[in-house]
């Protein structure tokens, strides 16, 4: 089972169906089952099946969850593959001692892989669709995949199966997801 | 939070704003009337029934018109959008996009202009799922437009019901249109729907139809008790 932790401002919310929803039917796609928390809300307990686990995006203005880094101190630990998108990878970079700093980009994007990555296939450069008020300063050590003109676009853990990238794989790049599923089954 | 709903008086922009209804308070409709056939951004075969639409909803409705130029029919927008702003003191849009990313960014960079949220609940939802919890939940909607083949005459003025959502189903596999018509393959009109308190009753219309392009121009219609 996935678990899609969805990082919006409220349980529930509007945006859910917009961040959330698409990400469940392409992990369902593949062939794979999956379950949902909301990030305030996420217990020991919710971690205990998952074999992978994915940090949904968030609207433009919703960045609340860069204001409550500390519901996501689970991630130093977790051992399952983790995929945070767009806002999933902000946290995923803030809980490990990466930044933020205002860079907006939205519509579709020309993204130049820097170093090859299982999760962005064998293409040197692909178009992908963004939607982000801030771009990430990845934590120390943390390898860049990927970059657009503005930003870090993709990025990953040395060691751990922790993955991030900031534009949206649910449109137009399913492979992204698709690719993350098969880790989890490995 | 106080929405405004971007609405063309399609089935998406109306099963949008019955889900922002679910969740938060929709303060207005917003609608851009295109003088345009061809408007990149907005629907247009019958966009003067916007304001029957709103009546029968009980929503209060911001309208602007546009010439339906690329690039400038933006401008009419943001000026719709900062009327509700202005108006309604509403906080978000709420958008009916399905998978046009053309449309959902330009909503998007206007939203952040003005620093007001952006929603759009329908964002590359499952088609199937969705056109049955349309049909589900009571939405009435007519095709006011087909630009496709193999779509007949007949389809004009043709409400969506189960049997139709099955022929619309057949073309799917043998001509490859989209389900839900976001490929441009056919408009709708919402003459009823849940949110309304009355149903809109078309009294005169004409058809306009010619090598599976058509149009169903509404002459004149009324609100009716339901």
């Amino acid at each position: 089972m996935i678990l899609l932790v969805d990082l919006s401002w409220k349980v529930r919310s509007l945006s859910r169906d917009e961040f959330v929803g698409p990400v469940a039917r392409i992990v369902s796609r593949a062939g794979q089952e999956w379950g949902e928390a909301h990030f305030s809300g996420i217990r020991e307990a919710d971690l205990r099946d998952p074999h992978g686990i994915i940090l949904c995006g968030t609207a433009l203005k919703d960045n609340l969850f860069a204001e409550k880094v500390q519901e996501f101190l689970w991630l130093k630990d977790i051992r399952v593959p983790v995929l945070g998108i767009c806002a999933g990878m902000q946290a995923l970079c803030l809980v490990h001692g990466g930044a933020l700093r205002q860079e907006c980009e939205i519509g579709m994007t020309t993204v130049r892989v820097t170093r090859p990555d299982p999760l962005l296939g064998d293409r040197q450069a692909f178009t992908a669709y963004e939607l982000h008020s801030f771009a990430c300063d990845p934590p120390p050590g943390w390898e860049v995949t990927a970059v657009s003109d503005r930003c870090v676009q993709a990025v990953r853990h040395p060691d751990r199966p922790l993955s991030g990238v900031m534009f949206h794989p649910e449109v137009r790049n399913d492979l992204v997801v698709e690719r993350f599923c098969a880790l989890c089954r490995e | 939070m106080k929405l405004g709903v971007l609405c063309s008086g399609g089935k998406d922009s109306w099963f949008a704003c019955h889900l922002a209804m679910q969740k938060e308070e929709v303060a207005c409709l917003i609608s851009v009337r295109s003088r345009n056939e061809e408007s990149y951004m907005f629907h247009t075969p019958n966009t003067h029934l916007v304001p029957l639409q709103a009546e029968a909803a009980g929503l209060p409705l911001v309208t602007v018109e546009t010439e339906g130029i690329e690039g400038a029919e933006l401008g009419d927008l943001s000026r719709a959008i900062s009327l509700a702003v202005e108006q309604f003191g509403i906080e978000g849009v709420v958008t009916g996009a399905l998978l046009s990313v053309y449309q959902a960014a330009r909503v998007q960079r206007i939203c952040r202009d003005f620093g007001l949220w952006c929603f759009n609940p329908l964002w590359y939802t499952d088609p199937e799922a969705y056109m049955d919890q349309l049909v589900a939940a009571g939405f009435r909607s007519i095709i006011t437009g087909v630009f496709a083949e193999p779509f007949s005459p007949d389809w004009l003025g043709r409400e969506i019901d189960r049997k139709a959502l099955s022929g619309l189903r057949q073309y799917v596999r043998s001509h490859r249109i989209t389900l839900t018509g976001e490929g441009g393959e056919y408009e709708t009109l919402v003459v009823d729907a849940p949110l309304f308190a009355k149903k809109i009753v078309i009294l005169e219309s004409e058809k306009e139809y010619a090598n599976f392009r058509g149009f169903l121009q509404v002459r004149r219609a009324v609100l009716e008790a339901k």
